[in-house]
C-alpha cells in the first residue's frame, strides 16, 4: 500500500486537474476498476472546484487507507473559506450559490462510498470522503 | 491549449484532449463557435473520446457549446464519451439533456448527414 499523504494545493483551475490526475493515479496503483478510478477522479475534480469557486484556495489530500478487510482511498478537500451556512441545503440536488456549479456535492455523495463534511460560517470547509475497492 | 478543428465539408469536428482545465473549455466553446460562424457550418461534431473526466463544468460547457451552436441554425453531436465516464456523469447529475450524442465519430457524422439530406 503506498504510504503517506499525498498533498495538492488548490489556487487556480490547472490545480483541480492535477487533484484529479493524482487521485486516478492513485487508485489506479491500488488496483480500482476503471469505473471507480472514473468516480474518485471525477468526485475529486467537483471538491477541488468547490475549493476555488467559493474559498479560491484549499488543500486536497489523497492517502490509502486500509480497512478491516478492503482498501481504499480517502480524499480531504480543506479549505479555510468562507464556509457553509445550511449544509443540508448544500447537499440537495441544484443548489448553487457561486453560479458555477451547482451539483457539486449531492454528485460527489453519489460518487463515492462515504461522506463527511465539517462546515462553519467563516471558519472554512472541511469535505472527506472515502472509496472502497471492489 | 489548441484544440484542432477540421472542417469536413458544412461540419467541424473538434477533437477534446484528456486533462482540459476550465480555462481550455472555455477557450474552446468560444473557438468552436467562431470557426461555427466563420465557415457557415450546418453541424458540428465535438469528440470527447480522450476525456477521462467529465465533471460538473466540462458537461455544462459541453451543453452550452450545443445550445449556442444550435441558436445559430446548426447541429451538435457530442460523440465518444467514455462508459466509465457517462457512469460517472449520470451519478453525479449531469445528463446532457437535449444534446445530441453518437456513439463515435462515424456514427456522428452519419447522424449530421442523415439529418441534412431531408433539407437539401
Amino acid at each position: 500500500m503506498p504510504a503517506g499523504k499525498i498533498h495538492v494545493a488548490i489556487n487556480s483551475d490547472q490545480d483541480i486537474v492535477l487533484a484529479r490526475q493524482k487521485g486516478r493515479a492513485l487508485a489506479a496503483e491500488l488496483g480500482f476498476s476503471a469505473v471507480d478510478a472514473t468516480f474518485v477522479a471525477t468526485a475529486i475534480s467537483e471538491l477541488a472546484r468547490n475549493i476555488v469557486a467559493y474559498a479560491r484556495r484549499g488543500e486536497i489530500t489523497l492517502q490509502a487507507v486500509r480497512g478491516s478487510s478492503r482498501q481504499g482511498i480517502v480524499v480531504v478537500a480543506s479549505d479555510d473559506g468562507p464556509g457553509i451556512s445550511d449544509i443540508g441545503q448544500a447537499l440537495r440536488d441544484g443548489f448553487s450559490t457561486s453560479g458555477s456549479l451547482g451539483l457539486g456535492l449531492p454528485g460527489v455523495r453519489r460518487l463515492m462510498d462515504e461522506f463527511e463534511i465539517n462546515s462553519r460560517p467563516g471558519r472554512g470547509t472541511t469535505v472527506t470522503v472515502k472509496k472502497w475497492r471492489q | 491549449m489548441e484544440v484542432p478543428i477540421l472542417k469536413q465539408g458544412e461540419f467541424l469536428i473538434a477533437t477534446f484532449q484528456a486533462d482540459l482545465s476550465d480555462a481550455d473549455l472555455e477557450n474552446l466553446r468560444r473557438g468552436l463557435v467562431q470557426q461555427v460562424v466563420r465557415f457557415r457550418s450546418r453541424g458540428v461534431i465535438v469528440d470527447v473520446t480522450a476525456m477521462d473526466v467529465m465533471d460538473s463544468f466540462a458537461s455544462r460547457t459541453l451543453r452550452e457549446i450545443a445550445l449556442m451552436i444550435r441558436l445559430r441554425g446548426a447541429d451538435t453531436v457530442i460523440v465518444g464519451i467514455q462508459p466509465e465516464v457517462a457512469f460517472a456523469m449520470v451519478q453525479l447529475g449531469m445528463t446532457l439533456e437535449g444534446v445530441a450524442t453518437a456513439l463515435d465519430l462515424e456514427e456522428g457524422l452519419a447522424y449530421l448527414i442523415e439529418k441534412f439530406k431531408n433539407i437539401d
